[in-house]
């Protein structure tokens, strides 16, 4: 599904991402970790093709994603609050997001029902723009914005971040949900590692922008982790 | 104590994004202040003069009466542009510093603001001309002068306790808008009531302390009030609107653009920033009166008259065109990652010109007063507007790369990105074109060729919409990237 080529990024001569080859196939839950500066949302964003690598490229479903832009309705990303549009309610901007997928109204209002939940009532019908909610509920906002138009490729940055204990178990289920889908492939970072090993099949461990591990998630996968970052 | 805060003040403007943006951004800066100032100085030796020489009357009487407007003019003004001295105090809150110095240290600083500082340079002349020229006593100039001072300080205190109340200072706007009104009618002339006041400023030697005294008590109600609402949740609180949701279903007609649109629409009128350049655009309506009354000596040439319509149609366009893409730039990561045809978006930026464009050249038709060849001018103007400089502006707004803020003001006017050379040669055509086109046809043959030749140019224009789109696409494929990285960029 997604293919990663000798890709590089080098800023000023300091190099943040080096990864060689990284496949992702379809349906895989994939979880990505590691410290801050580690490299996992510059690979992201290289991923949604919003930096342009120094070399090397990336496949979407075989298709380049500097190239074309054919991968780009099939995916769909929250990765912070540059994907909210402050100046609109949660709904106009769930509808929004619809509309440039392809989906009417009353597809958008039977995507939103399934999170009733998730939004705890904080999110639908609040008379306030987007730009005025907490952190917690954009972020909420945002990842259910992602998941309008039944994407094939879902990125979640941090998804878990600034989450209500409440709402991350609310967020694990969903992402479990979305991954038991043989069609969905999702990717995540974290900085929680209970998190990602939960919902993950599959977990790579970023360090200065290398890969230094890759694991199918197992009993050990947590402990292995710990005892990675705790060195 | 105050050294940690000069310092930290200091540091604060040096280091802004947007101070060290470049030296043009200060040069340009330094201009537009030296240009008030100038302005400001040659407008009080030349109210002197003029009031003297060419009505002789009394110049002291006559600004003394008209001293009521300036007084709630500043104050509307003011409360328009000058900005809270709320901002950084909340890292400040938990370190050991007294609120009573922050709060004096803010209030303090807003006393060095260009706006009290501003009215010196109108004051000074003329109070010097009064004394050398008028044979004022000294004394009682000086005394006047002290009064106003006390004036404008009790605006500066007043506009911090007004701030947030907005019905408050509509009221101040509206009732003098209607006494400007009534004296200009010459209904009721309020300055019959107020002059005996600025007046005596003059003529009294204790009433200056009535202005001073009630700036002093201003300051302390100030004071006071900002100290006690020194709190997250009180006068350091971002304001949150309650707001409905919209749906503008009337706009679907446009099929795949009204997705934009209905978005572009809700931009406008949400978000401060978006709304100042409507402003602007319905000042720049009346623009035109200094060409079409003869007002300005140097306009009276027959091109002017396009350069006129230019203007008067295309405010909007000009204001909201020249930022097109930096509209979107909180956003635009969102905006790249989706299934977005760049021409849809583009097309939606265009029809909103376009129609700003058709609506200010309807509300134009007031220039019929000064004949149906005034008229024409604006309506040639809006059609070189619909057909080419919407193109142009989108055209330039490709390589465009600020980043806008659209809650705040700040930076309305004069942005940095006016230096960039590439709109700047690109802003040209939008203004020389049509002159020179008019020039052409005016010369040449008679007016009504002139107004033809723009006419038609701007017809011509919409036959190339779709080969402008197709550059300016692939302008915003090759800037994508650094696009998106300057917008990253926070001031």
């Amino acid at each position: 599904m997604i293919g990663v080529h000798n890709i590089t990024k080098t800023y000023a001569g300091n190099t943040v991402l080096n990864i060689e080859h990284l496949e992702i196939p379809k349906g895989d839950s994939f979880g990505l970790v590691g410290n801050n500066g580690a490299g996992k949302t510059t690979l992201f964003s290289a991923l949604l093709d919003l930096i342009r690598p120094t070399t090397g490229h990336i496949e979407n479903s075989g298709i380049k994603v500097s190239e074309s832009e054919e991968w780009k309705s099939i995916t769909s990303a929250f990765i912070d609050e540059t994907f909210l549009i402050g100046y609109l309610t949660a709904e106009e901007y769930f509808y929004f997001i619809g509309e440039l997928r392809g989906q009417n109204k009353a597809d958008v209002d039977a995507l939103l029902a399934e999170f009733e939940d998730f939004f705890h009532g904080e999110i639908l019908g609040q008379k306030k723009y987007l730009r005025d909610l907490s952190k917690g509920n954009q972020k909420k906002a945002g990842i259910v914005a992602a998941l309008i138009g039944n994407p094939e490729v879902v990125i979640l940055d941090e998804p878990f971040a600034n989450l209500d204990p409440t709402t991350q178990i609310r967020l694990k289920k969903i992402i479990k949900d979305l991954a038991a889908d043989p069609n969905v492939t999702v990717l995540v970072s974290s900085h929680d590692l209970m998190h990602v090993t939960e919902v993950c099949e599959r977990i790579v461990v970023l360090d200065k922008g290398e890969v230094v591990k890759d694991l199918a998630t197992s009993q050990e996968t947590l402990k292995e982790l710990e005892e990675h970052f705790n060195k | 104590m105050f050294k940690h805060f000069i310092s930290l003040q200091w540091k604060s403007f040096w280091r802004s994004a947007s101070a060290s943006s470049g030296v043009w951004m200060k040069i340009f800066m330094g201009f537009w202040a030296l240009y008030f100032i100038g302005m400001m100085a040659l407008g009080g030796w030349g109210a002197y003069k003029y009031i003297n020489k060419e009505l002789c009357l009394d110049p002291l009487t006559v600004v003394s009466r008209f001293l009521i407007y300036w007084w709630a003019f500043d104050l509307v003004f003011r409360y328009a542009l000058q900005k809270m001295p709320v901002i950084n105090i909340t890292p400040l809150l938990i370190l050991p510093f007294t609120k009573n110095k922050i709060v004096s240290f803010a209030l303090g600083k807003t006393m060095l603001s260009f706006f009290n500082i501003i009215h010196a340079f109108f004051f000074v002349p003329f109070s010097i001309l009064l004394i050398t020229e008028g044979n004022a006593p000294v004394l009682n100039v000086l005394l006047w002068n002290v009064g106003l001072i006390a004036l404008v300080y009790a605006n500066n205190f007043l506009n911090i306790l007004l701030n947030n109340k907005n019905t408050l200072i509509y009221a101040v706007g509206g009732v003098m808008a209607v006494l400007g009104g009534l004296h200009y009618f010459e209904y009721f002339d309020v300055t019959q009531y107020t002059a005996p006041f600025f007046q005596g400023l003059y003529e009294s030697q204790f009433l200056f302390l009535v202005p001073i005294i009630v700036a002093i008590g201003l300051y302390i109600i100030a004071f006071k009030s900002f100290v006690a609402d020194l709190y997250l949740d009180a006068g350091l609180a971002t304001k949150s609107e309650t707001v409905k949701t919209e749906n503008l279903e009337w706009l679907d007609r446009f099929g795949k653009t009204a997705v934009f649109l209905k978005n572009d629409i809700k931009l406008i009128k949400r978000n401060k920033r978006a709304r100042t350049t409507v402003l602007v655009s319905v000042l720049f309506l009346f623009y035109g009166l200094l060409f079409f009354t003869g007002a300005v000596e140097a306009y009276e040439g027959p091109v002017w008259k396009i350069f006129a319509g230019i203007f008067v149609s295309g405010g909007f366009l000009m204001s909201f065109g020249q930022f097109v893409p930096s509209w979107d730039s909180s956003y635009y990561p969102l905006m790249m990652s989706q299934n977005i045809k760049y021409r849809e978006y583009l097309s939606s930026k265009w029809w909103l010109m376009v129609m700003a464009t058709f609506i200010s050249a309807i509300l134009a038709s007031g220039y019929l007063y000064f004949g149906w060849e005034a008229y024409l001018a604006v309506v040639v103007g809006a059609i070189f507007n619909m057909g080419v400089n919407s193109h142009v502006v989108l055209w330039a707004g490709a390589y465009v790369k600020t980043p806008i803020d659209l809650t705040s003001n700040k930076k309305a006017f004069g942005d940095k990105q006016a230096f960039n050379l590439k709109t700047l040669m690109l802003s040209l055509p939008k203004l020389a074109l049509p002159m020179i086109l008019y020039a052409i046809g005016h010369y040449a043959y008679s007016p009504y060729a002139g107004y033809l030749l723009v006419a038609l140019a701007g017809i011509a224009g919409f036959a190339f919409r779709n080969m402008v789109f197709d550059k300016i696409e692939r302008i915003y494929r090759t800037e994508k990237y650094k696009t998106i990285w300057a917008y990253k960029q926070k001031k």
